[in-house]
């Protein structure tokens, strides 16, 4: 039972945060990880990733090998598909569709879209308007990590609890509230894949 | 025993002090600045008072730590790559004086540049240091290595080298931590010349230095972190060094593989399993991150040796490995890469919207417009994005402190103005001594040190400089009449023009000092006291 997944956005957008929820379940459970971050040289802006290997082995390597990712989970539409070149070919590939523009050159969102669309197993959701739903704008991340949710080879409860885990410093509301957004997304995916 | 999910940048830290660290000495540099973070932060170093706070620069800190080290206590020295050349006159030497506490000097290396000027091999300064050199091939073994380091120095009376590179450094794991040592007592070294090196004295030490080498080698032969791997196949022996070694398992299915191996994580190579290997295989790959060190010293200048890795080909010869290169080189058909849709474009680091230097460099493209392009010489910080889109600001960022220097250099050469642009934490580090070049010389050169109260680029470390820079220049001799501060902001754009240009035209040298709040610190707590101690908000 082995996830490897590729997190992939802008820097300040909180994938270090979803890695970190991973990494609290899978040390609290006895799983096997490894989790590489590439911090780009800016502090914010840059593109950010971090390779994220799960297992209940062993595992080797720091870094995924080319197409063998079994999920690209991107809190950004053009991040996620910077490193599809990871995904293998029955992967998935989970994204923000709401676009991170701080380049003078973005592409067309519509355009970004499709691209996405044209990878075989995906999920797109606008994960900020479901945050904001729920007064809980700064998860937006975490939402998305609930819609990756039913792909990761984890129990979902083990994944709530790394979310207790590393939101506890900031207060039970904080819990609460990540708690719920991680089930939103959850609850997205599992629509689409009962559709 | 407790577990612990952590960098391997932040493994380093628990294992040093868990291994009865006094104090950690670091100039930040990525990918090494979260272990002293990590000691900063941490309960038992904070309980036990181990010293933590950041040096001026590399040099100063490698001597601090040998300070310690003499009195009888452990310390460990952090940097990056380049910053052993800072420290490496210090580092040299240490290895001549030898230690009385244990001494961990951690280097982290990073190849493929993600954030450096280049990739050298620290395992080159262990080896022409004479030192032993350990390099983790996985979190666990950061740890463990960093825990025993201290004793590893105290028995050879030599500092240690620990290398690390960047995916072991910033990559995390869990790891099982070990009982926690007390500190070492204070204590004078027995020999109370040991580190006066008069010729007289260094001569005798650095032979002491050479007898020892035979040892080291015994020791990293019976080293558990080298070990010989037994292999049917006996057409390829691997040699697998630090990092490359997960690399090579990550290839087979339950890591059985079929060649003999030499797992390498501590230096000097352990000889008789280099050549158990040699003498078994018809061929040798040698597997490691970095330059080609082993593989040039297992081939030999003649090539008596047949062997395979970065130097013929068979690996890149530069930029980092991952699992597929290691694959190639094994001869497994790799799956075609996944291609990546034609609609990316980049997205390039940049200066944050609402940062001083943005301003400084609008004011001072202005002012520099009548004399034309190619007389500004910057240096290494958040700034050196100046050199990019849209300011095209710069035209050189080489080393730190760098800037002065080569304006002045330029200057004598007839380039008059030429300008250097230095970020305050750099100013500090290597800067102030070439603008005492310049004082002494009258170089008519204009420096602007771009203040943002902080190291900046390496994440908003604390800055030596902080509150101290206007007294620095006056102290080495600048006139004071031409260190001029100013605020960098659209509404003073034109005052900053006409400051920059009139002290372009001074025959002699200017310091200005746009000045303003790194706004990645607005809500560090600790510094907004410091400002307002320093009455500088
Ligand atoms: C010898 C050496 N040590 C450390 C570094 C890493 N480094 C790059 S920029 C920088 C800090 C720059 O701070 P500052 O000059 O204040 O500029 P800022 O980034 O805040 O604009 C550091 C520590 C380096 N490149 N070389």
């Amino acid at each position: 039972m082995k996830t490897d997944l590729i997190l992939a956005g802008v820097g300040g957008q909180g994938i270090l945060t979803i890695a970190a929820t991973l990494g609290m379940a899978a040390l609290n459970n006895d799983f096997y990880l490894k989790q590489s971050e590439v911090h780009g040289m800016s502090q914010r802006g840059g593109e950010v990733q971090a390779h994220l290997r799960i297992s209940d082995k062993e595992i080797a390597s720091d870094l995924i090998a080319d197409k063998t990712a079994d999920l690209i989970v991107s809190v950004e539409p053009m991040e996620g598909l910077r490193y599809l070149n990871y995904l293998h070919d029955e992967g998935w590939l989970i994204t923000n569709s709401r676009p991170y523009k701080n380049i003078p050159n973005y592409p067309d969102v519509d355009a970004l879209i499709a691209e996405i669309e044209k990878v075989k197993n995906h999920i797109v959701l606008d994960a900020d308007a479901m945050a904001k739903e729920i007064k809980a704008s700064r998860s937006s991340n975490i939402i998305v990590l609930g819609a990756a949710s039913p792909f990761i080879n984890m129990d979902y409860k083990l994944i709530e609890e790394g979310i207790r885990t590393i939101f506890s410093r900031k207060g039970e509301d904080v819990v609460n509230i990540n708690i719920k957004a991680l089930k939103i997304g959850r609850e997205f995916t599992e629509k689409k894949l009962n559709a | 025993m407790q577990k612990l999910l952590l960098l391997g940048a932040e493994a380093v830290a628990q294992g040093a002090i868990d291994g009865g660290l006094s104090g950690v000495y670091a100039y930040p540099g990525t990918p090494s600045t979260e272990i002293t973070e990590y000691i900063q932060r941490e309960k038992l170093a904070q309980e036990r008072k181990v010293h933590s706070q950041w040096s001026s620069n590399e040099k100063t800190a490698m001597e601090a730590a040998l300070g310690m080290s003499y009195s009888g206590k452990r310390a460990m020295v952090c940097m990056k790559h380049v910053g052993l050349n800072v420290a490496a006159d210090a580092f040299i030497n240490s290895a001549i004086t030898g230690v009385n506490g244990g001494l961990v000097i951690t280097v982290a290396d990073d190849p493929s540049m993600h954030s450096s000027q280049n990739e050298q091999d620290s395992r080159f300064y262990g080896k022409f240091a004479m030192v032993p050199i350990l390099e983790p091939s996985n979190q666990q073994e950061a740890y463990e290595m960093t825990y025993h380091a201290f004793e590893l120095s105290e028995k050879f009376g030599v500092p240690v080298l620990m290398r690390l590179t960047t995916r072991i450094s910033h990559s995390r794991s869990i790891i099982k931590r070990k009982e926690v040592k007390n500190e070492n007592e204070l204590s004078l070294p027995g020999d109370p010349r040991q580190f006066v090196l008069l010729p007289s004295i260094a001569k005798g030490r650095y032979r002491g230095l050479i007898n020892k080498q035979v040892a080291m080698e015994m020791d990293s032969e019976e080293s558990a972190f080298n070990e010989y791997i037994e292999g049917k196949d006996k057409s390829l022996g691997i040699i697998a060094c630090g990092i490359a070694y997960n690399y090579l398992k990550e290839n087979y299915k339950d890591s059985t593989i079929p060649y003999p191996i030499v797992k390498i994580s501590q230096y000097p190579l352990p000889r008789t399993k280099i050549e158990k290997l040699v003498n078994e295989t018809n061929e040798i790959l040698v597997l490691e991150e970095g330059y080609p060190f082993v593989e040039e010293m297992i081939k030999g200048y003649l090539e008596k040796e047949k062997v395979k890795g970065r130097l013929d080909g068979t690996l890149p010869r530069d930029g980092e490995l991952n699992p597929d290169h290691v694959a190639k080189a094994l001869g497994f058909e790799i799956q075609k890469a996944g291609k990546n849709p034609e609609i990316l474009v980049p997205r390039p680091p940049a200066m944050c919207v609402g940062c001083g230097h943005i301003d400084a460099y609008i004011a001072l493209n202005e002012a520099m417009a009548e004399y034309g392009a190619g007389r500004v010489f910057a240096d290494i910080g958040c700034y050196t994005l100046g050199a990019l889109e849209p300011y095209n600001a710069i035209n050189s960022c080489v080393d730190m402190g760098a800037s002065i220097t080569m304006a002045k250099g330029a200057a004598d050469a007839g380039l008059v103005p030429a300008v250097a642009v230095i970020g305050d934490s750099t100013f500090t580090h290597s800067g102030m001594t070439g603008l005492l070049d310049a004082v002494a010389e009258n170089a008519p050169i204009t420096v602007i040190i771009s203040d943002n109260f902080t190291t900046g680029m390496t994440g908003q470390q604390d800055s030596q400089a902080l509150g101290r820079i206007e007294d620095i220049c006056k102290g080495i001799g600048v006139d004071p009449e031409h260190i001029i501060v100013m605020n960098p902001t659209k509404k003073n754009h034109d005052l900053m023009v006409k400051t920059i240009k009139e002290e372009l035209e001074y025959q002699g040298v200017s310091v200005v000092i746009p000045r303003r709040q790194c706004i990645q610190t607005v809500r560090n707590k600790s510094l907004a006291e410091k400002l307002r101690e320093l009455n500088l908000k």
